[in-house]
């Protein structure tokens, strides 16, 4: 066990050494090419102002702010609609994951068309069609079943005086819906690497079907699941850079605009590198701690 | 005398056209113990798991402990035989994410809404009847096949059932094993329990059993005591049955 501890670490050092190395590599490469060309990496264009206006900033933002700040409102909106969207898929797709493997007939076909649909289709086809056809052609409202609390209409999605602007809203349910298929499939195949004998053995002892997922299945099935889902909220990170096709002004469509403006195509890149690095790190790391917790809850 | 189990012509067929069941009639009284054997693939499973509704059949009529169970398999009868009725398997289907006392627990604070010191109070005795009172904290893995398999059977006494199933108990078992799980049975039947018990241990049911059936094909070929049965077999198929396993 401490001998299996070690050499992980030696490996993770000699990983991470090599790995540095490559990126010091290229990097100085880059910049002596960059001399070379007259042009060398800058970032001091990062502080002048942006000029620019955006329809949806989660600080306060003007056209007079840096191109940082810009990028930063860009970034903050990308985290925005991959963490919500993420919620949502999670909690479609799990609930698609328990239908297709439920006692219900009519749920299995149904979460089976469901996710032969959403697989088939390219995702952005997808979200152009909750932009143009959900959203922007309801007339008035369509959905309210709380007043003030919910409302979808081509104003987007009200919900208890938050509002959603359309292109919110489309991300929001295209990204949702089409990862929550992939999650479905992620926990069908968990709950599928359960043991037959564990369903009998609970049902034989009167439990309902929905205790019997959660008390008996579900622990069993998680530590199978945790994999999937991970690389499905990794997937839903990248692809939220479609945002651009709706006009939604994430990360990627704001550093679009930046990098045409200033001309800086490889500072702009790196940045936006950087800061997708940084999303998928914050999204990978706390399943590896989720993951820890079920483990040793499991153990225990 | 009430019966616990009563069918009559049930037929149970899956998907190849094969019945697994084929017009099975037969009754349990209260208190008696019936042990079922036959040949590998002759419907004894298939048979015993109907009597808990794990497995729907055809047509025929089924009763168990007083409740009628029909071939559309009314969700709330199979539910309600189920809280009165226990079942053992073979591959003992403890919960290994779940202490013994928690295997034990879990139905009677769920299903009967016990509360937690009153259900823990009665599993520590049935595990103390079982002679494993000092296995309650550990986890399934960390138990021997045989004392896993006295934790299935206390956890399948913890709802107090009126009938307790059994399929094949001690065949996943080490031979060393088998008798403690035997004991065990045999120390219920004393007490009373209606049990049907799906085995091939001649000498268990020979000691314990008031009455065997004896299966093939999905058909009951004879209910005898086991006196008759082991010594004097009505049916040419049992006696060559009998001759195969030995006895
Ligand atoms: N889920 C199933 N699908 C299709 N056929 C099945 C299924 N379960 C059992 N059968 C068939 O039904 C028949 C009876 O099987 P069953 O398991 O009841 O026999 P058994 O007497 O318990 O045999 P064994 O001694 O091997 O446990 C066999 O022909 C078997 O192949
Ligand atoms: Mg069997």
């Amino acid at each position: 066990m401490r001998i299996k501890r070690y050499r992980g670490l030696f490996i993770q050092v000699i990983v991470s050494t090599l790995f540095i190395s490559i990126v010091a590599l290229f990097i100085n490469n880059l910049s002596v090419n960059l001399l070379r060309a007259g042009l060398g990496l800058n970032f001091s264009w990062l502080f002048r102002s942006a000029g620019f206006a955006l329809a949806e900033h989660p600080l306060p933002y003007s056209p007079s702010s840096s191109y940082a700040w810009a990028l930063f409102m860009g970034w903050l909106n990308s985290l925005k609609v991959i963490s919500s969207s993420l919620l949502i898929a999670t909690l479609i797709g799990f609930l698609v994951g328990f239908a297709s493997t439920g006692t219900n007939t009519l749920l299995r076909i149904l979460s089976k068309l469901y996710v032969t649909l959403i697989r088939q289709t390219p995702l952005l086809l997808q979200l152009m069609f909750w932009y143009f056809v959900g959203f922007l052609s309801i007339q008035g409202e369509i959905f309210s079943p709380i007043k003030g609390m919910l409302s979808l209409s081509n104003q987007g999605i009200i919900l208890s005086g938050i509002n959603l602007s359309p292109e919110f809203s489309s991300l929001l349910v295209g990204l949702g819906i089409f990862t929550a298929a992939y999650i479905s499939e992620v926990v069908r195949g968990g709950i599928n690497s359960v043991p037959i004998g564990q369903w009998e053995a609970f049902r034989s002892l009167g439990l309902s079907e929905n205790d019997g997922l959660y008390k008996i299945i579900m622990p069993q099935a998680l530590p199978a699941i945790l994999p999937g889902l991970t690389s499905q909220y990794l997937n839903l990170a990248k692809n939220s850079t479609l945002a651009i096709a709706v006009g939604y002004a994430d990360i990627y469509a704001i550093g679009d605009t930046v990098i045409t403006q200033t001309g800086r195509a490889i500072e702009g890149f790196l940045l936006l590198l950087l800061s997708f690095l940084l999303l998928n790190l914050i999204i990978s790391n706390l399943m590896e701690l989720l993951n820890k917790y079920i483990l040793t809850y499991k153990q225990r | 005398m009430t019966s616990v189990i009563r069918t009559r012509k049930l037929v149970k067929t899956f998907s190849k056209g094969l019945r697994a069941l084929d017009e099975i009639s037969m009754e349990v009284k209260k208190k008696e113990v019936l042990v079922v054997m036959g040949p590998s693939g002759s419907g004894k499973s298939t048979l015993i798991r109907t009597f808990n509704g794990l497995e729907t059949f055809d047509s025929g009529e089924l009763e168990i402990v007083g409740i009628p169970l029909h071939s559309d398999h009314n969700e709330r009868n199979v539910r309600e035989i189920r809280k009165r009725v226990g079942m053992v398997f073979q591959q003992f289907n403890l919960f290994p994410h779940l202490s013994i006392l928690e295997n034990i627990t879990l139905a009677p604070i769920k299903v009967q809404k016990q509360n937690r010191i009153e259900a823990e109070e009665h599993a520590m005795s049935l595990l103390s009847q079982m002679g494993i009172i000092t296995q309650a904290r550990k986890y399934p893995s960390q138990l021997s096949g045989g004392e896993q398999q006295r934790v299935a059977i206390a956890r399948a006494l913890a709802l107090k059932p009126e009938l307790l199933l059994f399929d094949e108990p001690t065949s996943a078992l080490d031979p060393e094993r088998v008798g403690e799980v035997l004991d065990a049975i045999r120390s219920l039947a004393e007490k009373g329990m209606t049990m049907v018990v799906v085995t091939h241990e001649v000498g268990f049911a020979k000691e314990v059993a008031d009455k065997v059936l004896f299966m093939d094909s999905g058909k009951v070929i004879e209910t005898s005591t086991p006196e008759v049965f082991f010594t004097n077999a009505k049916h040419e198929r049992s006696r060559k049955f009998l001759n195969q396993i030995g006895e």
